[in-house]
């Protein structure tokens, strides 16, 4: 509401919205007299001090009539909305209340419709209803009902995909009583703001269609109506008809402006602060393909500035497997995408320097220069990949933007390093597009992609969640084998410790944006001094657990990024916190940041 | 409690067959795990024991009769994701009262919501909330209420805690453990993680393409498996830390 209301179109509709309303409201009280006061001596006059846009054939005054008009003007056009709204929705949640083959035979008709021209539609309808208000209520309200049946059937089909619905259907809820209390609340929202523009429309409709004599009939008038009357004079007394035209599209667009600034009222965002002082520059570390310093990550939010990373200095070194683990939310995407260069304003990334293979990633334009130095392969390859497009010259490009290729000979890379990342029949799946092939499939040839070049590190984040363990366990292995046949250095991040020990030389922990613990894969699970990573490696449980005890759990919640605390962030759910913890913050010292590392809880 | 039963039932959808002929038995009071890779129909045959899908042939049962296929189903479920599986618009309260059998009054409702609510290890002021006040496993515990707001005999839960972060999981999984012991739920537990069906259930079956390849006690199954594909699912399971 208020975000609509802060912009200027927003501000515009909702003005005019509530002056045409109290005119709707307030016109035939306040003006009402003056309206139907017949005055012989002044028969269609001009416009003139005292009759603002002049007068009718019976010498009434128009300025007061358009007034006056407003109401009934805006009670047919809500009507015809209310219809078109009411309709609609049964239309559409026909499939839900009719069964299946009603269903899809109502929302067959209903497209039909649809495509049929709105303005035909009406006028069809007039026809049928008759002449007069209540016909074209009708009329303009069953034309607009199709759209409404449509908007409605797409919300209601994306909610009763939601397993909420099939909750509810196996609690033994009834389908109308699942229409009112699970579909109409969360379907409420997009259909009246789509309504109030929709009445915009109808108000202009409506206007046509008493202008053509088919709509209000004397001695009752709307808008249109008036231009109707006034249409005689038009040579001679312009503003008879244009007034309660100019009446028209203001209230239209009232309706229209207020629909349209709170369909897209922006989520609110406060601009972040101005940066501090910037750190004093540092040299990378020697020897590594990637080295950050003090890097600091800034999201503005809707609750003020969202610090997702904190001050995180690591290094890879040429050909190491580092993993990054946390808890989500704990910063390990945030930081794979600093480092991919993928950042861009209003995110703000700071650091003491910034290094990966050679290129300072702090200065404009980081993740071009990178070229195909770096590789980067996310979670859901299926968004990596553009899915109206085919494998093989997608990969292709890479190789024609980067290294200047030909078509041909970046093509036949294409399914070489297809083949490289073990698909099998590569010349024919580099000419399939990306639906047809399987999540695995999918993230090896995102793999695949990230090999067109010579890549000296490759960032992996979160590759395997969402396979399962055979697949996942086949692109852990690609990992490796690319890793050792190219000695590229590999970042990987994942929230499941297992996978992260299995492949990694190195392990960081995270924990709200700050690395909590850094010691090498094999100690993880025996030698972690820092609470945090002794309490995230308990509570999974493998293949050894002790089945007779409850695992561990770690109480509470992670802190809301939003408001990071002074001391130490994991100290509202550490065993071992004290006053100390609280107030002063841990440095990362000797591979953990912890006052009390290493002691047993 | 009581028995669930799958009597061969298969599942088509067109010309696609997804389950062929799957026979599994939840025994009184039992936890089965049901163990398989994505796309196998661990999810379809949980679907189809509470009416979500269709069943083409075979029967599911429950102490030997058909399980109803409308109204409060005696069989109930939980989903994986719990940022879609409870209504963002309803209060946590209102979502499990939903459930309840009869009409309680609304003293009686208060009692039940609060009494479900601590089996699940909630704060019964939690009753108020809205599920966007909640993490993901305070919502998946709430989702869980919902399901023994139904009094159901047996429960499905289908990858209930992968959607979730590793330090929640845990608790979770202690919840479900609890609940065996305390209530002596008969239950069919799918997961794709052998871990954590190790932890939670006492009899595997192993699901491939479709149809059952293995299933016995859990110790056995998993520590002395017979079919391949068992054999394949567990070298997945363990590090492969001697291929690097
Ligand atoms: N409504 C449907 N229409 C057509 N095919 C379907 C439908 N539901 C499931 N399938 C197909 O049935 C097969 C089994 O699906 P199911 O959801 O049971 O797998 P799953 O083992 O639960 O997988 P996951 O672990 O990923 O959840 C898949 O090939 C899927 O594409
Ligand atoms: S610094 Fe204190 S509160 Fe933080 S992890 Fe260490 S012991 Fe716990
Ligand atoms: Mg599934």
């Amino acid at each position: 509401m208020r975000a609509a209301l802060r912009r200027p179109v927003g501000l515009a509709g909702v003005v005019l919205l509530v002056l045409v309303l109290a005119a709707a409201v307030f016109g035939p009280v306040v003006w009402g007299d003056r309206a139907t006061a017949v005055d012989t001596a002044d028969l269609l006059a001009g416009p003139s001090a005292e009759h603002w846009i002049g007068t009718d054939n019976l010498g009434r005054d128009l300025f007061a009539r358009v007034l006056v008009a407003a109401r009934l003007s805006i009670l047919l056009a809500l009507a015809a909305t209310a219809i078109s709204m009411v309709l609609g929705f049964l239309l559409g949640a026909a499939p839900m209340l009719a069964g299946r083959r009603l269903g899809r035979l109502i929302t067959a008709a209903v497209n039909v419709l649809v495509a049929f021209p709105g303005l035909l539609l009406v006028l069809f309808f007039a026809v049928v209803f008759g002449v007069g208000a209540r016909g074209a209520a009708l009329a303009v309200g069953l034309a607009g009902a199709p759209a409404f049946a449509r908007l409605c059937h797409t919300l209601i089909a994306g909610i009763s995909e939601r397993d909420y619905v099939a909750a509810a259907r196996i609690a033994g809820v009834g389908r109308v009583r699942m229409l009112l209390r699970h579909v109409l609340p969360n379907i409420a929202e997009p259909v009246i703001v789509y309504a109030t523009m929709a009445a915009g429309g109808v108000l202009l409709t409506f206007a046509g269609l008493s202008f053509l004599g088919l709509g209000v009939q004397a001695p009752d008038y709307d808008w249109g109506r008036l231009m109707q009357d006034g249409l005689n004079g038009i040579y001679i007394h312009p503003l008879a008809a244009l007034g309660p035209g100019i009446a028209v599209v203001l209230a239209g667009l009232a309706f229209n402006l207020t629909g349209e600034a709170f369909a897209s009222a922006p989520r609110r965002a406060h601009v972040l602060p101005k940066a501090g002082q910037p750190a004093p520059a540092t040299a990378p570390a020697a020897g590594s393909v990637l080295s950050a310093d003090d890097l600091r990550v800034t999201i503005p939010g809707p609750n003020g500035p969202i610090h997702a990373v904190r001050g995180v200095t690591f290094a890879v070194g040429d050909g190491e497997a580092v993993g990054v683990v946390g808890e989500s939310g704990s910063g390990k995407s945030v930081t794979a995408l600093a480092v991919a260069g993928l950042l861009e304003p209003p995110v703000r990334v700071e650091a003491a320097h910034l290094v990966v293979a050679g290129e300072d990633l702090l200065a404009p334009g980081a993740h071009r220069r990178l070229g195909t130095a770096l590789a980067v392969v996310f979670q859901d390859p299926m968004t990596s990949f553009n899915p109206a497009h085919r494998v093989g010259p997608q990969l292709a490009e890479v190789s024609r933007f980067h290294q200047g290729m030909g078509r041909k000979a970046a093509f036949a890379r294409a399914v070489d390093r297809l083949n490289a990342v073990r698909i099998g029949d590569p010349a024919r799946r580099a000419r399939q597009y990306p639906f047809e092939f399987s999540g695995g499939m999918r993230q090896r040839a995102m793999i695949g992609m990230g090999l067109m070049g010579d890549p000296r590190l490759i960032v992996a984040d979160e590759p395997t969640t969402a396979l399962d363990v055979t697949v996942q366990r086949q692109v852990l292995e690609l990992l490796a084998d690319v890793r050792r046949e190219t000695g590229a250095a590999l970042l990987l991040i994942s929230h499941d410790v297992s996978v992260v020990t299995d492949v990694c030389d190195r392990v960081l922990v995270m924990y709200a944006g700050r690395v909590v613990e850094e010691l090498p894969a094999k100690d993880l699970r025996t030698l972690a001094r820092h609470p945090y990573t002794r309490a995230l490696v308990a509570a999974v449980p493998d293949m050894e657990t002790d089945l007779d005890r409850p695992l561990a759990v770690i109480p509470g919640l992670p802190v809301d990024p939003v408001e990071t605390p002074a001391g130490c962030a994991f100290a509202p759910r550490c065993p071992l916190a004290d006053d100390h913890c609280r107030t002063v913050a841990p440095p990362l010292l000797d591979g953990v940041a912890c006052h009390k590392a290493g002691e047993a809880p | 409690m009581s028995t669930l039963t799958f009597h061969e039932v298969s599942v088509r959808y067109g010309a696609h067959t997804v389950l062929h002929e799957v026979s599994l038995e939840v025994g009184a009071g039992r936890t089965v795990g049901l163990v398989g890779e994505s796309g196998c129909g661990k999810s379809t045959l949980a679907r189809a024991a509470v009416g979500l899908a269709p069943v083409t042939s075979g029967a599911i049962l429950l102490d030997g009769r058909p399980v109803p296929s409308r109204g409060r189903r005696p069989v109930q479920m939980v989903f994986q994701d719990p940022y879609s599986s409870l209504d963002p618009r309803m209060t946590v309260g209102d979502s499990i009262a939903e459930a309840m059998p009869g009409r309680p009054g609304r003293m009686e409702r208060q009692t039940e919501i609060a009494r479900l609510l601590g089996l699940v290890h909630l704060d019964a002021a939690r009753a108020g909330d809205l599920p966007g006040q909640l993490s993901g496993g305070q919502r998946q515990r709430v989702a869980l209420a919902r399901a023994l707001a139904a009094r159901p005999r047996v429960i499905l839960a289908d990858e209930i805690t992968s959607a979730l972060d590793v330090s929640v999981q845990g608790a979770v999984l202690n919840l479900i453990r609890d609940m065996r012991r305390d209530l002596g739920l008969s239950m069919l537990f799918i997961s794709h993680n052998l871990a954590v069906v190790r932890y939670v259930a006492d009899h595997v079956a192993v699901l491939h393409a479709g149809r059952i390849v293995e299933h016995g006690p859990t110790a056995r199954v998993l520590g002395d498996p017979r079919h391949d594909y068992t054999r394949h699912l567990l070298a997945s399971a363990h590090p492969l830390k001697e291929h690097t």
